[in-house]
């Protein structure tokens, strides 16, 4: 391809712009560099110790399909299994939770309300790890303030459990969700209602035939964010339930730095694997209908 | 910051992955040999002519590296500024709540690099599996012989240096009658109060606790079974709770029983006695377990005069009383108290036990964690 001259492609040599070159891509070098350091290295590394393991026999590196077996029976397909449940339950409720709100918000006409909810949600969907774990032992916990103030351990409640996980994971979910879907119901213009009332369409057909196939793709986009945001998380989990919940991030943890179980550090590669290929279909489904909804939602 | 993120799991496991990278790739740089050649190679002090040569290597050296020694962990803040005190080395702690894989890891990333550790403290099994990766460096201080043998590596690349025996304890403000067994813990009056330190996968403390409970319920070292299924009906009852216990957890009152090690327990009676926790330390009678960690030098220690100076501290009088008074049990107590040289007033101090420790085989040890790590989340949830 010839090399076009610099008068045409230089900022001064005209009005029109060219949008495409055949060195554009030189810009995107440095990300393209980053992302294969820092992304695909790790990614590169994770496989080969997933599938390697030293010879027993001669300490030599092999391959193998051990670990990766390993992975997946026993107490560790268990905890994939916790983790997947808990996550999917957490972002079901999570997503349904989050839109009403958005939708309570974008209705409303209040705009301070708004205002202060988005701020909130801000807040509060960054707020996980130890100190929120902490912030609910000394809330919910067994001597904590409201359990005691409440009775809530005549009710049955247990912050120590799953259910007790599910909850402080919608802590952060929740406002998540707000945040990712109110751009979206913002962009359900009120003509598309109006056009439907004016052609005779109930409340319930307007959503069910306009609403949410608009925001179907959107909805599901969030769901996916919840669920890998679960999925991922660690440090509130292992403050809380340590190991009486399991959750494939914890065993990794413990496979990886621990006091007890020696070499097992493959196997949690191999799990780390399991997770990456997990939270990749999720993506999958989510992927193509994403680009459905660009069209509608700008 | 510890927004739990799929990016930061991301990055975790990057960071993982690529220490497993650089620790395949790192070769030792020839810069740190040279003079320090006959150090590492030294066996004993008077591979260096005796100590006084020892310590003036030393302290040429100026430094030493030490990775997971938490301050109030079995006395180690004093130990270190006693260290410092007494010759001028500085020492650099890093990383106070490291795992002992965390420390394994860390040998094998730096090798060769002036910041790896220069001695570790290991729980046994990576003692063991370091030593069987010759990763640790042979070194018999002058109290090797005291050592009991069934608690030191023939070849002297590890030996056990301070233990404890698994312990209930319990807020006396908050719990009428304080548990003294395994057994009593099942009691109703106990319900939510019953808590391990961290989970017994992970931590060798708890792992202890499990051991210990096994063999108040007819397990046996090669059986952790009894043990697995006491924390079951623990849990069942309701009397369990899968919160860590802390000091934090402690002075709150989350966690009013606690098993933990007993120099633990009885170090958090101690600090929090001005606080309005009254924390009271018993060894369980029905399931007596006790447990020794490892000393070991790193092979390519970047001070390896320091690092050996540090052993000799550690297993001189001196260091075995510093142990001694944060309530751990030092491996030379029982040759010290014979020669008289044991501080008399913390030996006092200890939790009361009846009987002699004996000690699981490597074979026994693999296969309870085996065991654990099978059934332990199988009988939790």
């Amino acid at each position: 391809m010839p090399v076009p001259s610099p008068s045409r492609t230089g900022p001064a040599g005209g009005t029109r712009r060219r949008r495409r070159g055949p060195r554009t891509w030189i810009a995107a070098l440095p990300l393209l560099v980053f992302t294969g350091l820092c992304f695909g290295l790790p990614v590169a590394a994770l496989l080969y110790g997933a599938v390697t393991g030293a010879d027993p026999a001669t300490g030599s590196t092999r391959l193998t399909g051990e670990h990766l077996r390993r992975s997946l029976q026993g107490p560790y397909l268990g905890s994939l299994i916790g983790s997947v449940q808990l996550s999917a339950l957490t972002a079901v409720i999570g997503s349904v939770a989050g839109v009403l709100i958005a939708q309570a918000i974008v209705t409303s006409r209040r705009t301070w309300l708004r205002s202060a909810t988005l701020t909130a949600s801000g807040v509060l969907a960054n707020f996980g790890g130890v100190p929120l774990a902490f912030a609910f032992i000394a809330t919910a916990g067994i001597s904590g303030v409201v359990t005691r103030l409440a009775d809530l351990d005549s009710l049955g409640w247990n912050l120590y459990s799953f259910t007790g996980l599910a909850v402080v994971y919608l802590y952060f979910l929740t406002p998540l969700m707000v945040l990712v879907i109110i751009p979206a119901l913002d962009g359900l213009r009120p003509q598309w209602r109006e056009a439907a009332q004016n052609s005779g369409a109930t409340g319930r057909q307007f959503w069910r035939l306009v609403g949410l196939p608009v925001l179907a793709p959107s909805l599901l986009g969030g769901f996916v964010l919840l669920f890998g945001s679960a999925f991922a998380a660690h440090a509130t989990a292992a403050a809380l339930v340590g190991g009486s919940v399991p959750l494939v991030t914890l065993k990794i943890a413990d496979a990886l730095s621990g006091n007890v179980l020696v070499g097992q550090e493959n196997v949690a590669l191999a799990l780390s694997l399991d997770m990456i290929v997990i939270a990749g279909l999720v993506m999958a489904v989510y992927l193509p209908l994403q680009r459905r909804s660009a069209r509608w939602l700008r | 910051m510890f927004r739990p993120s799929r990016l930061g799991a991301t990055a975790l496991l990057g960071a993982a992955a690529l220490t497993t990278l650089t620790a395949c790739g790192a070769a030792p740089d020839g810069a740190a040999a040279g003079a320090a050649v006959k150090a590492n190679a030294s066996t004993s002090a008077a591979g260096f002519g005796g100590m006084k040569a020892l310590v003036a290597a030393a302290e040429k050296e100026g430094k030493l590296n030490v990775i997971a020694l938490p301050a109030d962990w079995a006395n180690y803040g004093e130990l270190i500024k006693a260290f410092e005190a007494k010759y001028k080395i500085k020492v650099g702690s890093e990383n106070p709540d490291a795992s002992s894989a965390d420390e394994i890891a860390a040998v094998k990333a730096r090798r060769g690099q002036k910041r790896a550790p220069d001695v570790l403290d290991l729980g046994i099994a990576f003692a063991r599996s370091g030593a069987a990766e010759n990763l640790f460096a042979p070194y018999k201080v002058e109290a090797f012989d005291k050592i009991p043998a069934g608690q030191k590596d023939p070849e002297a690349r590890w030996y056990n240096d301070y233990g404890g025996y698994v312990s209930i304890g319990c807020d006396a403000k908050r719990i009428k009658n304080c548990p003294q067994t395994f057994a009593d813990l099942l009691k109703p009056e106990y319900k939510g109060k019953v808590a391990l330190n961290g989970n017994p996968t992970k931590s060798g403390s708890a792992f202890g606790g499990v051991y210990a409970a096994g063999l108040a319920n007819k397990g046996s070292f090669a059986d952790i079974q009894p043990g697995i299924d006491f924390f079951a009906k623990l849990k069942k009852s309701g009397n369990f709770i899968p919160v860590e216990s802390t000091p934090a957890t402690v002075e709150k009152g989350e966690t009013p029983i606690s098993i933990d090690w007993d120099y633990l327990n009885a170090g958090y009676a101690d600090q929090f006695r001005g606080k309005g926790v009254d924390w009271k330390v018993s060894v369980p009678s029905d399931g007596v377990y006790a447990q020794y960690y490892s000393q070991a030098i790193n092979k390519q220690a970047p001070h390896p005069a320091a690092a050996r100076l540090w052993m000799e501290f550690l297993y001189s009088a001196e260091g075995q009383n510093l142990w001694l008074k944060g309530y751990a049990r030092p491996v030379l107590l029982p040759a010290m108290t014979a020669d008289g040289s044991a501080d008399k007033g913390s030996v006092a101090k200890l939790p009361k036990v009846e009987g002699t420790p004996s000690f699981p085989s490597s074979a026994e040890l693999d296969k309870a964690k085996a065991a654990l790590a099978e059934n332990w989340d199988k009988a939790l949830s």
